[in-house]
């Protein structure tokens, strides 16, 4: 009872949430981070995984690769890059472990969405004579919309969560506000910390929900299913 | 003497800090590997119980499966920081954070193992006269084991590699290594300790692998072809769900 009220003073006092190690800013950092390295991981993942879908080919390699990913630490891989001759270089090394970090789960939900496309489906696009090219755009892809979008949103939420772990290396984001509340024993502002961290990755959730609500190419094109 | 030198210059690879200091990484993989081996097993303890009454009950399901997805977006850093007013600084904050993480990925793959179980079977057991639990655990379980080993896979990785973050309450085992690396610019201790959880991770998974195919011998027969065929014994069928833990990931 006493966490929560002090929690409550310490997220409603406005000293906490300007300046430099401010909310604000913090959380600026949080979304800028997580925005670069989900737009920069979804640059790299999603048109590999769409070829590699649309060929048939690679199943092993994406499914792997996403049991791989899991394996290995997020933070050591942090602390690699920051001491490697790239540690210099800002928040690059941040960004690099955390577009390695959500690469699978975006690789391997592209593949299987694009995988599980009705065979059927696809043999009739092609008897059609549908190009390779016309087969992923207007069959494949919308099919497998729901799947991509999936994996997008789990990325997403863990990437969210993740960036918090850039604060142990001394990096940005609202991590810091943790590190710092841990180091002073204050455990009203480590629960603040978490909490907006917390309602980040909902908020960023439920954005993306709707997104898929609104972007989804086959429900727009047939619109909601009578009775 | 030309040993030493990596140590002095700094090297990432350097077989110097292994002579001197595998005590201490010995020490660091014990720790990290206890750790794991409690978060696992008490996670499976609490997972499979929830994951009987989600099914169990429809109104159960609901907020188990709600709040352990909620559980899983809450950073590990704030999840171990949070836990400390409960058990002060102690290991029991690291692994009740694991064990917290663990259960959405378990209860799902339990659940989805559960209902994969064919109704026909479940009412053949029936009509031999099983009952609930003899059901339970003599035919649904094995069935479900595929499923629930899939789970298990992902859940020990993940968390080996998460017990890393266990570093900031000097629990971490090899992330110890990493975080007193990272403060003193040590790079072969940072690079070390790394390279020891991931084969750690790999290590787990592959016994894990191992132990599913010695307690599935069923799904194997299967795909030896007509030979085994003419086996009354060999029921089970469709070990289609074996080894896809990317279906779990949908999920989320």
């Amino acid at each position: 009872m006493g966490v929560v009220e002090r929690t409550w003073t310490w997220l409603a006092t406005g000293a906490h949430w300007s300046g430099t190690d401010g909310v604000w800013h913090r959380l600026g950092e949080h979304l800028f981070l997580t925005v670069v390295c989900l737009a920069l991981s979804c640059a790299i993942a999603l048109p590999v995984a769409v070829l590699l879908g649309h060929l048939g080919k690679g199943g092993a390699l994406a499914v792997n690769l996403s049991n791989a990913g899991r394996a290995v630490p997020t933070f050591a891989v942090l602390v690699l890059l920051l001491l490697s001759p790239l540690g210099t270089h800002g928040s690059w090394p941040t960004v690099i472990a955390l577009v390695l970090f959500a690469i699978p789960p975006l690789l391997t939900n592209a593949y299987v969405g694009m995988r599980e496309v009705d065979r059927d489906v696809v043999e009739a696009a092609r008897g059609m004579g549908m190009t390779g090219r016309q087969l992923i755009a207007r069959v494949e892809l919308p099919l497998a919309f729901p799947l991509i979008v999936t994996g997008v949103r789990t990325a997403a939420v863990q990437v969210v969560a993740t960036t918090t772990l850039a604060a142990l290396p001394g990096g940005g984001g609202l991590g810091r506000i943790i590190t710092a509340g841990f180091r002073l024993t204050d455990t009203a502002q480590v629960v603040a910390g978490a909490l907006l961290v917390a309602v980040l990755a909902l908020l960023v959730e439920g954005v993306l929900v709707a997104a898929e609500r609104l972007l989804d190419p086959v429900r727009r094109r047939t619109g909601p299913v009578p009775g | 003497m030309a040993g030493q030198d990596c140590l002095i210059s700094n090297d990432w690879i350097c077989g110097e800090y292994l002579r001197t200091r595998g005590q201490e990484l010995t020490d660091a993989t014990l720790q990290h590997i206890g750790i794991t081996l409690a978060s696992v097993a008490i996670g499976l303890l609490v997972a499979f119980p929830l994951a009987l009454l989600a099914r169990r009950w429809r109104a159960v399901a609901g907020p188990v499966l709600g709040l352990t997805t909620v559980l899983y977006t809450v950073p590990s850093l704030a999840m171990f920081s949070l836990l400390v007013p409960f058990f002060g600084l102690s290991p029991a904050v690291v692994i009740t954070g694991l064990v917290l993480y663990s259960l959405t990925i378990l209860v799902r793959n339990i659940l989805a193992g559960l209902a994969a179980v064919p109704e026909e079977t479940r009412e053949a057991a029936r009509g031999m006269g099983y009952g609930p639990v003899r059901l339970l655990f003599g035919v649904e379980l094995p069935l479900a084991l595929p499923a629930l080993m899939a789970g298990l896979r992902i859940t020990t990785v993940s968390t080996i590699s998460l017990t890393t973050v266990g570093a900031i309450l000097h629990y971490g085992g090899l992330g110890n290594l990493v975080y007193d690396g990272m403060h003193s610019y040590f790079k072969a201790q940072v690079l070390t300790a790394s390279v020891l959880c991931v084969a750690l991770a790999v290590a787990a998974d592959l016994l894990l692998l191992l132990v599913q195919r010695l307690l599935t011998p069923w799904t194997r027969a299967g795909k030896k072809a007509g030979k085994a065929a003419g086996k009354a014994k060999s029921g089970p069928g469709g070990g289609k769900a074996t080894g896809r833990p990317a279906a779990a990931e949908g999920a989320l």
